[in-house]
């Protein structure tokens, strides 16, 4: 739908109000800033948004404003990229010592979806940060994630767009790859996505399953939620308890790392079993207790959800 | 990141968090110097400890009293050299190196501090326990009321009135609750200043003379925040690392070992672990998670099988790939290439999916190598069953 570029603000939020409405958090009206955008790493994944129809309004590099990059104008600020080009949509490539700082402009630009793509940033720089971005009522999705896509509308972040078919399933992962396989199951099984959200794998993230679940659970257009989480942490647990409670739509979870062996770290900075919490085990048994369709073999996920949806 | 003991107290006290004495020691010489320095100061018996990252050190018999300086020598020429095991080593042990050389202060009672990050509420969380010298997690299942807590507000930090809550909590009073409320506030600062992923006092005591000290002490640092302490990082002691797990983290592999009979090669972490647990549903046991990142090339890929086969328990290899930004036929071609340059002697199972993996599959097929194409996952757990089946039969 066409529309005059908005301005400021007052048209980011009116934004926010649509897209409660329809897929979550990324859609047609999404206007993108990509921070770190004339990098090499902003450069390509840029290009692969731009080439899937994401409208990339805008880019910023500090220092290399008025410079035109991919076609789109390049600014020295977040807030330039607001003011101008009416950018309501963040995602970041910067490196790790400068991301906390690039989420923290794009709050204060008034950006109100921002997605972190760079992996390893400090713990403590994350702590702060979560809790700006929670006073500011913006929605952080990551660090540490592929980023999130709403099939046939825009694809924010790394992951390939082949696999995904529009459709009604929304699907929320800790994941990068994990995610992709599980997505290709569901298209091949015939069930295209509402929207996937990678949350992310580190031990401070935006936006948790409970967060990502809530928006589904509101959305009209998802009909089912595939959740794909791995050990550590009790985010599924919290999850299984949101189910509970609150889901009305079919849930399917996945938990990777049955196999992992306590006190060591597998890979995400985030997926460790310590002091015996956080095994794949007890959020199999939450989120089946919640009333979950649990998936214990990660080659059928795709068939799991064919069986019970028809 | 893990440190020794001796050097969490370095840095702890670094921070003004009070500490029982103590000289670290690489030889049974130093040893009995540091304890004759100790007692110079007034220490009347030692305790020698080992040196390693792993925990359960005393139960292992790596924690020794000594009441004089020959028991000193005694002990640190048994322990020196010793190959420590305890529940977190593995049954190998872990070779001592150093040892610490502490004051045996006189203890009137011992307690537990520690902070972590909360994951739940992305905050550190401060716990403080009136039972010491064992482990937090059997107090918090056996009497949690003797666990007392402060979640931090990241933007304004630890409270003075937190502090106090937290040293009441230990039942403490007069000059004690003074110290105790110092050390805690200093302990949650040299938390926060070096990037700390848990600080554990696991005993913190009450002398005898009143006083309050930490006994022992466990830092694990951050390691994406090393960048900005080159002197923390500086304390990576790699002899307490696996040196396969060394080399192919050189690599810029992950890898760890497991126990299974069956290796894999994956990219990315939450897909390895979900390979891991396919090989088990396949009915075999994972014998490592190695993540080759998002760059899964010739040279990584022949990198990854080299440490994979150093494992004399691999009966088999499953690759699992998920292309997105790797196009699989690449990947193909570096499999191809690494399993010419190598001897491989036992089955190899490909699985390639994503962005042209039919192209990959057709590579591997036409390559004339003895290997097992998968596309679907449900595939090449089938294909890993099958390759079991015919190595039992062999």
């Amino acid at each position: 739908m066409p529309r005059a570029a908005p301005r400021g603000i007052s048209a980011v939020t009116d934004h926010r109000r649509r897209t409660d409405r329809m897929s979550i958090l990324v859609d047609s009206d999404t206007r993108l800033v990509v921070q770190g955008f004339t990098g090499q790493e902003g450069t390509f994944h840029a290009e692969q948004m731009i080439d899937y129809g994401t409208n990339v309004v805008a880019g910023v590099t500090p220092g290399k404003g008025g410079q035109t990059h991919l076609d789109r104008p390049v600014f020295n600020t977040v807030a330039e990229a607001v003011e101008q080009e009416g950018a309501n949509t963040s995602v970041i490539f910067v490196p790790p010592p400068f991301a906390a700082d690039a989420i923290q402009e794009s709050v204060e630009a008034g950006i109100e979806v921002i997605i972190c793509i760079t992996e390893g940033i400090p713990v403590k720089d994350m702590k702060s940060t979560y809790h700006y971005v929670q006073r500011h009522g913006a929605h952080l999705i990551g660090p540490n994630c592929p980023g999130v896509i709403t099939p046939g509308q825009a694809k924010i972040g790394i992951m390939p767009a082949m696999i995904f078919e529009p459709g009604s399933v929304g699907v929320i992962s800790r994941s990068g790859t994990l995610t992709y396989e599980a997505v290709d199951q569901l298209t091949r099984a015939g069930y295209g996505q509402s929207t996937a959200v990678g949350i992310g794998g580190d031990p401070v993230i935006g936006t948790r399953f409970v967060d990502a679940l809530k928006l589904f659970e509101d959305d009209p257009d998802t009909e089912a939620v595939v959740l794909i989480g791995e050990i550590g942490g009790s985010a599924e647990e919290e999850a299984a308890e949101y189910i509970q409670a609150h889901m009305s739509k079919p849930v399917f979870s996945f938990i990777a790392g049955r196999t992992a062996p306590p006190g060591r770290r597998m890979g995400h900075a985030g997926a460790i079993v310590s002091g015996g919490s956080g095994t794949a085990e007890a959020k199999f048994a939450a989120l089946e207790k919640a009333g979950a369709v649990v998936v214990k073999n990660p080659a059928l996920i795709g068939e799991t959800v064919s069986e019970h949806l028809g | 990141m893990k440190v020794h003991e001796y050097q969490a107290k370095e840095i702890l006290s670094d921070h003004g968090v009070a500490m029982q004495p103590g000289i670290v020691a690489e030889s049974v010489d130093d040893a009995v110097q540091a304890a004759e320095e100790l007692a110079n100061d007034g220490a009347t018996m030692f305790v020698v400890k080992a040196q390693i990252h792993a925990g359960g050190r005393g139960k292992g018999g790596g924690v020794k009293l000594a009441r004089s300086l020959d028991e000193v020598k005694e002990h640190a020429e048994a322990i020196l050299g010793m190959d420590l095991v305890t529940h977190q080593t593995g049954p190998e042990g872990q070779k001592v190196r150093k040892l610490l050389i502490a004051d045996a202060v006189d203890i009137e009672q011992e307690f537990y501090v520690g902070v972590t990050l909360d994951r739940a509420k992305s905050q550190n969380v401060i716990m403080v326990s009136s039972e010491g010298g064992v482990e937090i997690e059997t107090v918090a299942e056996e009497s949690p009321e003797k666990i007392v807590k402060a979640w931090i507000d990241p933007t304004i930090g630890l409270r003075p009135f937190q502090a106090r809550r937290l040293a009441f909590g230990l039942g403490l009073e007069g000059t004690a609750l003074k110290q105790a409320v110092k050390f805690i506030t200093a302990l949650y600062e040299a938390f926060e200043a070096t990037d700390s992923t848990i600080a554990e006092i696991n005993p913190l005591v009450l002398t005898g003379s009143g006083d309050v000290a930490a006994v022992d002490a466990k830092i694990n640092l951050d390691d994406n925040a090393l960048y900005r302490h080159p002197n923390l990082a500086e304390m990576r002691d790699i002899h307490e690392e696996d040196p396969t797990e060394v080399e192919a983290s050189e690599h810029g592999l992950s890898y760890i070992k497991l126990d299974g009979n069956v290796g894999c090669m994956v990219n990315g972490a939450g897909l390895a672990m979900a390979t891991m647990d396919i090989i088990k549903l396949a009915g075999g046991e994972p014998a490592n998670f190695l993540d080759v990142g998002g760059t899964a090339n010739a040279e990584t890929v022949e990198a990854g099988f080299r440490i994979i086969l150093k494992d004399p328990n691999v009966e088999a290899i499953l690759v699992n790939i998920f292309g997105g930004i790797v196009r699989c036929d690449r990947v193909a071609k570096g499999v191809i290439q690494a399993a010419q340059n190598i001897d491989l002697d036992v089955p190899l199972i490909v699985r390639l999916q994503g962005t042209n993996a039919e192209e990959g599959k057709a590579l591997l097929d036409e390559s004339g190598l003895e290997l097992r194409s998968a596309v679907l996952l449900k595939e090449a757990a089938d294909k890993v069953t099958q390759a079991l089946k015919e190595a039992d039969v062999a």
